[in-house]
């Protein structure tokens, strides 16, 4: 066991973890936020998709010891209890970008991601963005409308 | 032909709501089995699992893992006395030794992954850890990974009580088919393959077991599509009574019918928890989830097609191969016999059908039902060879479709299989599809291209789904060993708001929406005061659960009759304090009033009931001392909440009306109904690199009356990408041993947003009278639609350099190697390779490097 601490989510954090323990394990089971899922093991999916130093990470792959005294950003930082949620998050929910909502937390990661980098991304960029991303359940046509819905609200929040 | 239109008291039906649930979601709250596992002090279980495809267990040796740190119990075999095996409960009529798969393996593993042992610890990693110390020894025996391989002589044969490893044989016939193959004029033989495929949904299947022994209660929370079905199958396993089992289901990431699978993992968990007092928890690793978690298709289809020269088709004569794998488990044996042994024929009108389904063990992972389940298989048969008859023919598919099309006026039509088109207008629906892709245009197109020297390939494929499994009646006699009909129970509360409880399961379908919106437009309030629950074995009366696209058209009209039942009583409650029969009410949007002019009738019945009051009251009064509550005079409206306050205060309620505004409905469906579509798919191949582009995907679905497009769309959507996977990419491979080389979404090609076009989509809506509410199924229509269309359409884009049959999924590499061989067949023959006797040669789906 060894101890590690960063900040997830504003707040400083510390455990005792195995040397094995990944990023998203510390997460879940640790700090029970369990807004980040796993869906395959193997990096293919990116459902685990976290912010780590401002950067969308895969925690399935990565050790929490990786991430000593780093900040760690989770779906449930995006839009605190009792306030709206993140112009990202109304828009999957207004264009019916989730079915199972298994993928979600890491298509929302990932957007906010490509909304940072590309500001309003059009759709072919929006779907090359997404190669790390698998969804089971939608096909796809409304996340990318989501998407592009939502970094379109949020560039104009910063206008 | 359209049924009585359903009746609402506001406008919740037919809006395109935003999900209810999606809130939860989007803020990190999901309550996955896997979550609750996260944030419980439950021992983690592991369990391992046979590396071998077929063997004979000599010995099982958990000793030294017993004593491994952390290691709190270990299960094998013989700990498992008295536990039944995991019972399949849809065998094929005929189907007489029904070989079940133990919880685990006792003497002998017959697919890789097969359970033979757990580990219940303190952690996860110590679980996994200590599996490393369990010792089997195995005596390998020779395994046989092929359906027709499996039929040989000589074959290693599976089940000691089934020769030639045949697990049934499943014929029906109608007409006469040995006349219309003399009477043809043209006839097309193929032999097809329909690809192992999985259903792979993001989230595994995950247990989450609590026994509690001073209760000796159980509670079992697992992500499973049949709640109730599956607390049945745990409780007989266990030898527990239903009333100490409560199964609850959580929220579930995608099932695709991989969760309609009663499977080892659940019994393990329980049994660990009832051995160890202490909660136990299995999630299932991807890996795992390829091995043991139930695959789905793969089926060796033999057809002839018997037409005249006119494009009219008067025979069809099937042989289909299904590889059920190492077992009869849960519902995979009556998927191929009766799902697609039954639906062969599509939307046409075929007098003459001799069609025979033949289940047959291997050493791999059982199948199951996987979107669409049966008719996916059915479809691609029927619209491949519809359209090699077309080309044959020199016909324009849409033409050959168009003439043999069951038309409008013959519904209900009864297929010589036996099952019946309830309704719709199949050619229209074609219509209407061509007019959105702009076929005609399309065709211009492609003649301008293939100049140019592009490949670009316009596929069309009609499909028919029956769905909606009911009625309870029939369910015997297709070897269903389950209810048809569907429970909803409705609970108005005193402030107005109300519950609704219902047997289905929503594995990300928005039922919270869709059954909510049923109930709010009937009961006339806001589809935000509505709560609906699912998934609870102790909550809910009874549920026969979701797959089949039943949800709405079976499990909503459940809740649709139960909410009807709530206004009637609400209404003769309004019409008691209103004094008024309560034919002489209005009821919209939360107010009853009294129409206009009600008539005279209506004046004398109100005498009456005033008179009859006054006598009640005096009576009280004279016999109690206490006065009665006067009702108010001239009051011409009541709203919804006074009357849900009074139904549960019971004060003024007509004489004899018992209180609460608490309904069940059980709806049985008459008959199944069909949903049907069609799908044009636009497609360019390069041929030098065999990558197939998909350009377009435009898809007409008549799924009746709609109670939220987005969500009608959602499924389409989704369906759609499953069944385009399946077209162009994903497949379960074993090598001739029956072992997988397929374990991770690494080498299972999945449709990422690249793969997929912005899709095109547009509905026909005729309601069907099966059912109050006019709706038919969606959920799996697109799945089943979208595998032939793109097939189609690649082939049609090759059709002029001479491919005829490119085995699913159609990869770059088999999509190049049918290039290769039809320029080399071109090249070296000096006449036509096209011919109606020419029979194709298989492309069996094995590794791509061997083949």
């Amino acid at each position: 066991m060894a101890a590690v601490s960063m900040t997830v989510n504003g707040r400083g954090v510390r455990g005792e973890v195995e040397g094995r323990t990944m990023l998203v394990e510390f997460l879940r089971e640790h700090l029970g936020l369990t807004g980040t899922h796993v869906g395959c093991d193997t990096t293919q999916c990116g459902a685990c998709i976290v912010h780590v130093n401002g950067l969308a990470m895969k925690s399935c792959t990565m050790l929490a010891l990786q991430c000593e005294g780093a900040a760690v950003t989770t779906i449930e930082a995006l839009a605190p209890p009792g306030k709206p949620l993140h112009p990202m998050q109304a828009a999957f929910r207004e264009h019916h970008a989730l079915q199972c909502g298994y993928c979600t937390s890491g298509m929302v990661m990932i957007a906010l991601d490509i909304a940072r980098r590309f500001g309003e991304p059009d759709e072919a960029t929006i779907r090359e963005q997404l190669k790390g991303n698998i969804c089971r359940c939608t096909g796809y046509h409304n996340i990318v409308k989501a998407i592009a819905a939502g970094a379109r609200a949020m560039a104009r929040q910063h206008a | 032909m359209s049924s009585t239109p359903p009746k609402f008291a506001s406008g919740s039906i037919s809006r395109p709501l935003p999900r209810l649930e999606d809130e939860r979601f989007l803020r990190g709250g999901s309550r996955y089995v896997s979550d609750l596992i996260a944030t419980s002090k439950a021992l983690r279980v592991a369990v391992l699992r046979s590396p071998h495809a077929h063997a004979r267990i000599a010995a099982v040796d958990a000793s030294k893992a017993r004593t491994w740190s952390g290691v709190i119990a270990v299960l094998t075999a013989v700990d498992l006395t008295n536990i039944g095996d995991l019972p399949c409960d849809w065998a094929s009529p005929g189907m007489d030794v029904v070989p079940q798969q133990p919880v685990l393996a006792r003497d002998r593993v017959r697919y890789v992954g097969e359970p033979i042992a757990a580990v219940a610890a303190e952690t996860a990693h110590a679980a996994e850890d200590a599996l490393a110390a369990i010792t089997v020894t195995y005596q390998k025996l020779p395994g046989v990974a092929d359906q027709e391989a499996a039929l040989e002589d000589g074959a290693p044969r599976l089940h000691d009580a089934v020769p030639g490893n045949i697990a049934f044989r499943f014929p029906r016939a109608g007409g006469n088919v040995a006349r219309a193959f003399a009477e043809a004029g043209v006839v097309i033989r193929r032999r097809l393959t329909n690809s192992r495929a999985t259903a792979a949904p993001l989230e595994g299947r995950a247990v989450l077991s609590d026994f509690d022994s001073r209760a000796d209660r159980l509670i079992h929370h697992t992500s499973s599509q049949l709640p109730h079905v599956h607390a049945r199958s745990l409780g007989k396993c266990l030898g527990l009574p239903l009333h100490k089992l409560r199964l609850v289901v959580p929220d579930i990431g995608g099932g695709f019918g991989a969760k309609l699978g009663f499977y080892a993992e659940d019994v393990i968990c329980a049994l660990l928890s009832m051995r160890t007092g202490r909660p136990c928890a299995w999630k299932e690793g991807r890996g795992e989830s390829f091995l043991a978690t139930t695959h789905g298709r793969d089926q060796i289809q033999y057809v002839e097609l018997a037409a005249r020269r006119d494009g009219r088709i008067i025979g069809l004569k099937t042989r289909i191969i299904a590889d059920l794998g190492a077992y009869a488990f849960g519902m995979g044996p009556g998927v191929p016999a009766i799902n697609t042994g039954l639906s062969v024929t599509g939307l046409y009108r075929i007098p003459n059908v001799e069609t025979e389904v033949i289940g047959v063990y291997t050493n791999r992972t059982p199948t199951g039902p996987y979107r669409g389940a049966g008719h996916p298989e059915a479809t691609f048969l029927i619209e491949r060879v519809v359209d090699d008859l077309a080309r044959e023919l020199a016909r324009d598919p849409i033409e050959l479709r168009r003439v043999n099309f069951v038309p409008a006026s013959a519904t209900p039509y009864l297929l010589p299989t036996g099952l019946t088109l309830d309704s719709g207008d199949y050619a229209a629906a074609m219509d209407t599809a061509l007019a959105l892709a702009g076929y005609a245009e399309l065709r211009k197109q492609q003649v301008q291209l293939r100049r140019q020297g592009h490949y670009f390939g316009i596929g069309l494929a009609a499909f028919a789904e029956n769905s909606g499994v009911g009625p309870s009646m029939a369910m015997d006699a297709v070897g269903f060993r389950r209810a048809g009909h569907e429970s909803a129970r409705v609970v108005v509360h005193p402030d107005a708001r109300a519950t609704v409880f219902c047997g289905t399961q929503s594995t990300g379908q928005g039922h919270t929406t869709g059954l909510a919106q049923i109930a709010a437009g009937v009961l006339g309030i806001a589809v935000e005061d509505i709560a609906v629950v699912e998934g609870d074995s102790h909550a809910i009366p009874f549920g026969t659960g979701t797959f089949n696209s039943r949800t709405t058209s079976i499990g909503g009209s459940a809740v649709y009759e139960a909410a009807r039942k709530i206004m009637d009583k609400a209404t003769k409650i309004a019409a008691h304090k209103l004094q008024r029969r309560p034919r002489d009410l209005v009821y919209e949007n939360g107010l009853f009033r009294v129409i206009p002019h009600p008539g005279a009738r209506s004046s004398i019945t109100r005498l009456g009931m005033k008179l009859g009051e006054r006598i009640v009251r005096i009576v009280v009064k004279r016999r109690s001392g206490f006065a009665l509550h006067v009702p108010k005079r001239g009051v011409d409206s009541v709203t919804f909440a006074d009357i849900a306050r009074e139904a549960h205060l019971g004060h003024d309620l007509p004489l004899g009306m018992v209180p609460g505004l608490d309904e069940i409905c059980f709806f049985d469906p008459k008959d199944m109904l069909v949903d049907y579509g069609v799908h044009v798919a636009v497609v360019e191949v390069d041929a030098e690199t065999g990558h197939v582009a998909l350009l377009r995907h435009v898809m007409l679905d008549d799924c009746g009356r709609i109670i939220n497009p987005l969500l009608v769309e959602g499924q389409v959507h989704g369906g759609a990408a499953q069944g385009i996977g399946q077209a162009l990419m994903e497949a379960v491979v074993h090598d001739s041993d029956g072992q997988p080389l397929v374990g991770s979404y690494n080498d299972y090609a999945m449709p990422h947003a690249t793969d997929m076009p912005a899709f095109e989509t547009a509905r026909a809506e005729i309601p069907t009278n099966l059912n109050p509410l006019g709706v038919r199924g969606v959920g799996e229509g697109a799945t089943i639609g979208a595998t032939p269309a793109v097939v189609n359409a690649v082939l049609d884009a090759l059709a002029p350099l001479g491919v005829t049959d490119i085995a699913i999924p159609m990869t770059p590499m088999r999509v190049w190697q049918a290039v290769e061989r039809a320029q080399h067949d071109l090249s070296s023959r000096s006449t036509s390779p096209s011919g109606h006797d020419a029979f194709v040669e298989a492309t069996r789906l094995v590794p791509e490097s061997r083949s």
